[in-house]
C-alpha cells in the first residue's frame, strides 16, 4: 500500500505541489489524473525518493521513503516518465542489471527474468541489444526492469505515452493482472480513456492540489452527463474560478 | 553481490561495447601518444645534432667586394653561396624561405674599410623561423669575430696592445651534456602518459554520468533500493578500470617505440625496460583513481553529454599544469614536492628514466597524497548524487 501524506514541494518561486494526500490500496489500480503541469510527476518523484518533499511524507507499506529509503524502495517498482534503457545492453541484460542491484542473483534471478520475458512478451527481442528498439519494446523492457524484484507496489508515470494499440492493450492486461494478484498500482496520466478503462480509484490533481477523488462511478455520478471528462473539467473549474 | 560491484561490471562491459570508449582507450592514447612523442623526439634530436655538427649555409651578396671576409667564413666551415640581388632581393628571398640567411655586402664596403670608417654589412634572417635560429647566431658571431680580428690587426699595426679594444671577455661555458638534454626531452614522456591515461577514461566518465542522465536511465536507477554512494563508487571504479587499460597499453607502446628513438646519437640509452615500465604503471595507479574521481565529479555537474565533453576536454589540461611547471623550471625530485598530484608522478617517472633510485618515502607520499585527493573528489561526487538536482 502506498500512502502520501500532505506532500508539498517548491522549486524556487514555483510551488509545484501544494498539498497532495492519497492512498493507493493493495489489489486496486489508482489513477493520478491531471492536466499537464498539475504536479503529477513531482508528486510521484517524491514517492520514489528522487525528490525530497518540503512537507509531508511518502509511506510504502508503512515505511517512510525519506527515513528508510533502501527498505522502502525495496517494496516499490517505479517507472519514471520517459524512462530510458541501456542501448548497449540486451533486453535481458537490462533487466538483469536492475535485478542484481535490487539484491537478486543466481538461478532465482534468471528464473524471474524468464518469467518476465514471457509475461511481457519480450522473447522475440530478449537477446538483442536495445539500441534499435521501438517505443513499445523499450517500455516493455523498462516495465520488466521495475518488476524484476517482484515489488508489492508499483508506480508508473505516464506509461501509456507513445504506445500503439496492441501494445496499449497488452499493457492494460498486464496492469490488471498485477492488480488481481494483490499488488497496489499507482499510475499517472492525462489521457481520460486510459484512466477510465483501467482505474478502480481516481485522484484528480490540479495546480498542485487534490481537487477530487473517488471511484469512476462516484466521480461520473456528480455530473449530469455521466462522462468522466465532464467530471474532470467540473473538478478543475471548482478550484480555478473562471 | 555488493551493488557497487554490479555497477562496476555493468559499466565496464557496456562501455566495452561502445566504439567511442574503445577507440579512445585502446587506440587514441596508447597509439597516438607514443607515435607523436617518437616523431617529436626524433625531430628534436635531429635538430640538436645538426646544430652542433652541420655546416652553416650562408648566401652572400656582393661577396667579390669582401674576398677576405668570404675566405674567413669559408675557413670556419661556412658553405658560402653567391647571391645575386640587392637588399630588397635578400629580404624577399628570406621572407619566401628560399634562403635562410643572406649576408649583404654593400658596394662602399671596401672603400670605407680602407678609410678606417665603420663598414656595415646586413644579415637577413627570419627570427620567427626557430629552425634557423642556431645558424643565425653562429653566422653573426663569425662576422663579429672577423671584425675583432681586423680591429686587433689595426691596433697591432699602430704598435698598440690588442687587449686595449677588448676590455672584457665573456667566456660561455656550456656544462650541459647531450644526455642531460635528452632527459629534458624525456620529461615530456610523463606528460604524454598522464594525458593518454585520462583519455582512456574520458568517455566512460561521461557515459556513466551525463550520458546516463541524457538517456533517461538515471532516474530509474535512483529508484532502486541502493545507496547513492555505492552507485558512484561503481562508476568511478569502472572509469578507473578503463584508464588502467589505457595506461598499461600506453606504457607498453612507449617501451616499444622508444627503441626507435635514436637516443644513442646523443650518447644516451633509453632506460625503459620491463622494470621501468612496471614501475611507471605502479607510480601512475593512484593518479588513475584521482583522475577517474575528478572526471566523474565534473561530468556529474554538467547538463548534457556535449557539455560534459567540452568540460572534460578542458579538464585534461589541469593535471598538465604542474608537469609543465616542473619541466619548465627543471624542478628537481625533492621529497617536499611529492604531495602534489601529477607533479609527483612526473618527477618519479623522470627519475625512473634517468635510472635514479626512487626514495620509498617519496613514492609513498606521492601515492598517499594522490589517493587522498582522489578519495576527497569521490566523496564530493557521491555528495553530488545525493542532491536532487542530479536529475538535471
Amino acid at each position: 500500500m502506498i500512502v502520501l501524506e500532505a506532500l508539498a514541494k517548491r522549486f524556487g518561486a514555483v510551488e509545484a505541489v501544494k498539498r497532495v494526500d492519497l492512498t493507493a490500496a493493495d489489489g486496486r489500480i489508482t489513477g493520478l489524473l491531471g492536466p499537464n503541469g498539475a504536479g503529477k510527476s513531482t508528486t510521484l518523484r517524491m514517492l520514489y525518493g528522487v525528490l525530497r518533499p518540503d512537507h509531508g511524507r511518502s509511506l510504502i507499506d508503512g515505511l517512510d521513503v525519506a527515513r528508510e529509503p533502501v527498505a522502502a524502495l525495496a517494496r516499490l517498482g517505479a517507472l519514471p516518465h520517459n524512462a530510458g534503457i541501456y542501448p548497449q545492453l540486451t533486453a535481458r541484460e537490462n533487466v538483469r542489471y536492475f535485478g542484481r542491484l535490487a539484491g537478486l542473483g543466481g538461478p532465482d534471478l534468471e528464473r524471474r527474468i524468464d518469467e518476465l520475458v514471457e509475461l511481457l512478451e519480450i522473447a522475440e527481442f530478449a537477446d538483442r541489444r536495445a539500441k534499435g528498439f521501438s517505443q513499445g519494446q523499450r517500455l516493455k523492457v523498462a516495465l520488466a526492469r521495475c518488476l524484476v524484484h517482484a515489488p508489492q507496489n508499483l508506480v508508473l508515470d505516464e506509461p501509456g505515452n507513445g504506445l500503439d494499440v496492441p501494445a496499449t492493450r497488452s499493457f492494460r492486461k498486464l496492469i490488471a493482472r498485477l492488480r488481481d494478484a494483490g499488488h497496489a498500482v499507482l499510475f499517472s496520466s492525462h489521457v481520460m480513456q486510459e484512466v477510465e478503462a483501467l482505474c478502480d480509484d481516481i485522484v484528480i490533481i490540479s495546480d498542485g492540489r487534490v481537487v477530487a477523488h473517488g471511484t469512476p462511478a462516484e466521480l461520473t455520478g456528480s455530473v449530469a452527463s455521466g462522462s468522466l471528462e465532464d467530471a474532470f473539467v467540473a473538478a478543475l473549474d471548482r478550484v480555478t474560478p473562471a | 553481490m555488493r551493488a557497487f560491484r554490479t555497477v562496476f561490471l555493468k559499466e565496464v562491459i557496456e562501455n566495452g561495447r561502445d566504439r567511442r570508449t574503445v577507440a579512445s582507450a585502446l587506440l587514441l592514447g596508447p597509439l597516438g601518444a607514443p607515435l607523436l612523442f617518437t616523431v617529436l623526439m626524433n625531430v628534436t634530436l635531429e635538430r640538436e645534432r645538426r646544430g652542433f655538427e652541420a655546416p652553416i649555409e650562408l648566401a652572400v651578396a656582393g661577396g667579390s667586394q669582401a674576398p677576405n671576409l668570404v675566405a674567413f667564413l669559408k675557413s670556419e666551415g661556412v658553405e658560402v653561396r653567391e647571391f645575386r640581388g640587392d637588399t630588397d632581393g635578400a629580404a624577399r628571398a628570406v621572407r619566401a624561405h628560399e634562403r635562410r640567411l643572406v649576408l649583404v655586402v654593400p658596394p662602399d664596403y671596401g672603400t670605407r674599410l680602407r678609410a678606417g670608417l665603420p663598414a656595415s654589412v646586413q644579415l637577413y634572417a627570419d627570427t620567427s623561423d626557430t629552425s634557423a635560429a642556431g645558424d643565425r647566431v653562429r653566422a653573426e658571431s663569425l662576422v663579429r669575430r672577423y671584425a675583432s680580428q681586423i680591429a686587433s690587426w689595426r691596433l697591432a699595426a699602430r704598435g698598440l696592445s690588442t687587449g686595449l679594444a677588448r676590455p672584457l671577455i665573456v667566456d660561455e661555458v656550456d656544462v650541459s651534456t647531450p644526455a642531460g638534454r635528452a632527459v629534458t626531452l624525456l620529461g615530456m614522456l610523463s606528460y604524454f602518459i598522464v594525458f593518454a591515461t585520462l583519455i582512456g577514461g574520458l568517455y566512460v566518465a561521461i557515459d556513466t554520468t551525463a550520458g546516463e542522465r541524457e538517456r533517461g536511465s538515471l532516474e530509474p536507477l535512483l529508484t532502486l533500493p541502493v545507496t547513492r554512494h555505492e552507485l558512484v563508487l561503481g562508476k568511478i571504479l569502472a572509469t578507473s578500470a578503463w584508464m588502467t587499460v589505457s595506461l598499461t597499453l600506453t606504457v607498453t607502446a612507449f617501451a616499444v617505440s622508444l627503441r626507435f628513438v635514436r637516443l644513442e646519437a646523443l650518447g644516451m640509452a633509453a632506460n625503459f625496460g620491463l622494470r621501468t615500465a612496471l614501475a611507471t604503471i605502479g607510480v601512475m595507479l593512484p593518479f588513475v583513481v584521482l583522475g577517474a574521481s575528478l572526471m566523474t565529479l565534473v561530468a556529474s555537474f554538467t547538463r548534457s553529454y556535449r557539455e560534459a565533453q567540452s568540460w572534460l576536454t578542458a579538464l585534461l589540461l589541469i593535471p598538465t599544469v604542474p608537469i609543465m611547471f616542473a619541466a619548465l623550471y627543471q624542478v628537481p625530485a625533492r621529497p617536499g614536492l611529492m604531495w602534489i598530484p601529477s607533479m609527483s608522478q612526473h618527477l618519479l617517472i623522470s627519475s625512473l628514466l634517468k635510472a635514479e633510485p626512487l626514495m620509498a618515502s617519496s613514492v609513498l607520499l606521492s601515492a598517499a597524497s594522490t589517493l587522498a585527493f582522489g578519495a576527497l573528489l569521490a566523496w564530493a561526487a557521491a555528495r553530488c548524487y545525493r542532491r536532487e538536482q542530479i536529475l538535471g
